[in-house]
């Protein structure tokens, strides 16, 4: 169980810890997939990842859902093998697949031993290249995901999701779950399934990403066979989507004994000027969970939520500003009255010179700490491919943090943090809150 | 699949992962306090955490809940440190920190650079005898953990259900109250219900020491007897004892309904010893048990008969974590298919474990799990902060370090007539909790 905490101390200056020791080398195949590999050889497996830019979000019109289904179809069968002989067969090589997608992306993560490296490269090269869609497992997973969907629909947190994404985005892909409708789900056929995977599943969006006991040689002879035969390319990338937010209140009734809210506005772009400040900024005002000013004014003076923290969240094709907490129903307005406090006092004061210090020497000192397994590893380094950062990002990211002035401060707090924008969605049954309808 | 499924509370007992011989050194200083030392070179970041052999089933009856509440408290500030101010200092440092509370122990734990241990051993060490803090701090912390016990609990009906079932499972041991606390005890836990637990409890005698990561072990011990070395021991310290489990000789029904609840299930467990030092092989043939009846949808018994050759089920599991000090629990689910009734699901659940009497262990099956055992000890490597975690909990469950290492050992000596053996023994309804997760308890009647 966690507990988190504000803290008023004097700054103190600290040498930095040591800097991330990763390093990462570019391999192109023969073919020309490109992926970036650490080598280490100290324990015999490599793990691998392998990202699909465009995620659920490719959904052809009318199919939303199709993707989310076939992703969870990869591992239920392919080639000469059915679900149960392939789950069989990833046993018995104790080979770990997941598969996952997000809005922006497709997420597949392998560990393999070293001593069996080829066939269980070849079982996922089978789940990626010729998985079998056997109708029998459709409506497995298909009953699956109906279920889910059935269970979010009575879920604060996700009714409280989807509210606010749908407010935010409306007729965009955002605005709906990449899970789809019970209706959507149910009209899915095979041929759309098999249609998702094309739209999606192709080499000119592919990120890969290694990181274990595997050399650059041989890194570079299996990429062809493992993705080769992907089709070249795969649809179109959807239309940047319009951040259609107003300042408000949004209740959502729902019979539960404590409110969850989500906030939030429009946000930064990832790779804007201000980008770092912004991150900064957050860090102070919701971010890094132990001594936010969130943390500090909702949970720790007054004893509001159990937890609180704000988010940028740049996506590929719109960027949001977003909070999260949950209050008791009779608590609830107080929480949101605190929040619009802080976001407008950040937004005309800014930060102190001793917060801006201790942010910096927070984020400059923690990213070296996160470099340390082959799986946590490989997944940092496909994401920055994903995000389009170079590979030369992880040596210079703490000086772009460094670099963070007070008066770059101002000025993003100034551009960024606007209380009156604030859409607040509450799902619960808050007491002495009116929302505005929308 | 399995997708992410139904919000069933089942993350972290699928499978206890055995250990690879790592280079693990220990010692005790003169005060009682154990300390383990796990090196690992790979990266300049060490994890330092401190166990304490006291958890929520050692509360005094009445106090549900003190063990996590003193949890929060402890970062209120000592006769040296303000309020916070430990939190600060990791975070300076580029630290993260935090705190877990179960039923058998209370630990915290800090994420930094290697060279900064020293640090926060004398923060951790600071903190274990002289705690202080005002009456203002524990009554907003005290709204704080009731805000918990809704977002974990209240405002999820299988966390009310899983809560209810667990108290009917244990009729007597105090495993049957809740780790975060029954609401209407919670609301009356006072500073002085804090400070009583904690002056028992916290002490060097009653604590264990894990520093995991890029660290030399003669300087751990050196630091370890700088910081933790002076601290006095608490006198009067006896045995964990627990009021024990009476023959349980009646089946138990959990019938819960909750408008919130979409997907409805039936659970079920059955109490199981857990690991014992020393003799840990009916837990160890317990964990192939649960692997080989419901571990994998696909693979798995009871995945196959009821989501495969009939489609009774959309999702079937087993679980069963044997590191725990008193007896455990080992446990059945079944989400049944869209029309199929609790009723149905339950008795095809019944049907499952009587032809498993029947049919035996597959060869090929039962030599894959064996083969994923030993694979795991490679993985296990890859996360130094899970190996940590596996010494805190086992040496907090009764355990030895040798037991923890032998572990891997006595999964590989399991056989298929151990795994048999054990089933025959444990599943007796009389000692089982059956459980039926509904949206309206009229509507499944019924079905």
């Amino acid at each position: 169980m966690m507990r988190l905490i504000w803290v008023a101390v004097a700054a103190i200056t600290l040498a930095l810890p040591a800097r991330a020791a990763v390093d990462i080398k570019e391999v192109t195949s023969p073919g020309g997939i490109t992926a970036w590999l650490v080598e280490e050889h100290s324990i015999p497996f490599v793990a691998l990842e392998i990202r699909f830019k465009g995620g659920a979000s490719l959904d052809a019109p009318g199919k939303r859902g199709a993707i989310n289904l076939m992703t969870g179809l990869l591992e239920e069968g392919a080639g000469d093998l059915d679900a149960r002989q392939f789950a069989a067969r990833a046993e018995e090589l104790a080979a770990r697949f997941s598969f996952d997608v997000y809005d922006d992306t497709m997420m597949i993560s392998a560990s393999v031993l070293t001593e069996n490296r080829g066939e269980a490269l070849g079982l996922l090269r089978s789940a990626l290249i010729e998985p079998r869609f056997d109708e029998d497992a459709v409506e497995r997973v298909r009953a699956q995901v109906l279920s889910i969907i059935g269970s979010d629909a009575t879920d604060p947190n996700e009714i409280a999701d989807m509210t606010f994404n749908q407010i935010a985005f409306g007729d965009h892909p955002y605005g709906s779950s990449l899970n789809g409708t019970l209706e959507s789900v149910a009209a899915l056929t095979r041929d759309d399934v098999v249609a998702a995977k094309d739209r999606l599943m192709a080499r000119d969006r592919i990120y890969v990403a290694a990181v274990g006991d595997i050399t650059a040689d041989e890194l570079g002879a299996l990429l062809d066979d493992l993705l080769g035969a992907l089709p070249e390319t795969g649809a179109k990338l959807p239309d940047r989507a319009e951040v259609g937010l107003t300042g408000g209140v949004t209740v959502v009734p729902f019979d539960t004994p404590q409110s969850v809210v989500m906030f939030g506005h429009e946000g930064i772009e990832r790779f804007d000027d201000d980008f770092f400040p912004a991150f900064v900024l957050n860090q102070v005002l919701g971010g890094g969970g132990f001594s936010s000013r969130l943390m500090a004014e909702v949970r720790k003076a007054r004893g509001l939520t159990y937890g609180i923290g704000s988010y940028l969240v740049p996506m590929d094709h719109a960027e949001l500003y977003l909070g999260q907490f949950a209050s008791g129903n009779n608590r609830v307005s107080e929480a949101i009255d605190v929040v619009r406090a802080e976001w407008a006092k950040a937004a005309t004061e800014g930060l102190t010179e001793e917060e801006l210090e201790r942010a910096k020497t927070f984020l400059t000192g923690a990213y070296p700490l996160r470099f340390d397994g082959n799986a946590t590893i490989a997944g940092i380094l496909a994401g920055m491919q994903s995000e389009g950062l170079p590979i030369e990002y992880i040596e210079t990211r703490n000086q772009q943090i460094e670099a963070v002035t007070l008066e770059d401060i101002q000025r993003v707090a100034t551009r960024l943090l606007r209380p009156d924008d604030l859409r607040f969605v509450v799902v619960g049954q808050p007491e002495g809150l009116e929302g505005d309808g929308l | 699949m399995p997708r992410r499924l139904i919000g069933l509370a089942l993350a972290g007992l699928a499978f206890a992962l055995p250990l690879q011989a790592q280079e693990v050194t220990t010692f005790t200083l003169d005060n009682g306090m154990e300390a383990v030392v796990i090196e690992n070179h790979r990266a300049p970041v060490a994890v330092h955490m401190v166990w304490y052999r006291v958890g929520a089933a050692d509360e005094p009856p009445g106090s549900s809940g003190i063990a996590h509440f003193l949890e929060h408290l402890m970062f209120k500030g000592t006769d040296d440190r303000a309020s916070g101010e430990l939190s600060g200092l990791v975070e300076l440092n580029g630290g993260s920190d935090n705190a877990f509370t179960s039923w058998d122990f209370t630990a915290y734990f800090q994420r930094v650079a290697a060279d900064r241990l020293d640090l926060m051993m004398e923060l951790e060490a600071d903190r274990m005898r002289d705690l202080q803090m005002t009456e203002q701090d524990v009554l907003t912390e005290r709204d704080v953990i009731l805000e918990e016990r809704s977002q974990r609990v209240d405002n999820d009906p299988g966390g009310l259900f899983s809560e209810q079932r667990r108290a009917a499972q244990y009729m007597n041991h105090p495993y049957g109250v809740p780790i975060i606390g029954w609401r209407h005890e919670m609301e009356e836990l006072s500073q002085d219900d804090a400070l009583d637990f904690y002056r028992r409890y916290y002490a060097p005698n009653n604590a264990i020491l894990i520093v995991a990561g890029d660290v030399d072990p003669d300087e751990v011990r050196a630091l370890a007897e700088q910081h933790y070395g002076p601290l006095e021991p608490s006198p009067g310290l006896v045995a964990r004892t627990r009021p024990a489990e009476p023959p349980q000789l009646a089946e138990r029904r959990v019938m819960f309904s909750d408008p919130r609840v979409s997907q409805p299930y039936v659970m079920r467990t059955y109490l199981t010893p857990e690991r014992d030092s020393g003799a840990q092989e009916t837990a160890a043939a317990l964990t192939y048990l649960a692997d080989i009846l419901g571990g994998s949808g696909a693979t798995s018994f009871m995945g196959r008969k009821l989501q495969f050759e009939t489609q009774t089920a959309i999702y079937t599991a087993a679980f069963y974590d044997g590191t725990s000090l008193d007896d455990t629990t080992f446990g059945l689910v079944v989400v049944p298919s869209e029309g199929v009734s609790l009723a149905d699901a339950e008795a095809a659940m019944d049907q499952v474990l009587e032809d498993f009497v029947t049919e035996g262990i597959d060869d090929a099956q039962f030599e894959r799990i064996k083969f994923q055992i030993r694979a795991q000890e490679i993985y296990a490597q890859d996360d130094i902060q899970g190996l940590a975690r596996r010494y805190g909990q086992g040496l907090t469950s009764g355990l030895t370090v040798a037991d923890i290492q032998a572990w891997p050992e006595v999964l590989d000596a399991v056989t298929k007539e151990d795994v048999m053996a054990v089933a025959a023994e444990i599943f007796d309804e009389r000692r089982a909790v059956t459980g039926w997760l509904m949206q309206d308890e009229a509507e499944e009647v019924m079905q």
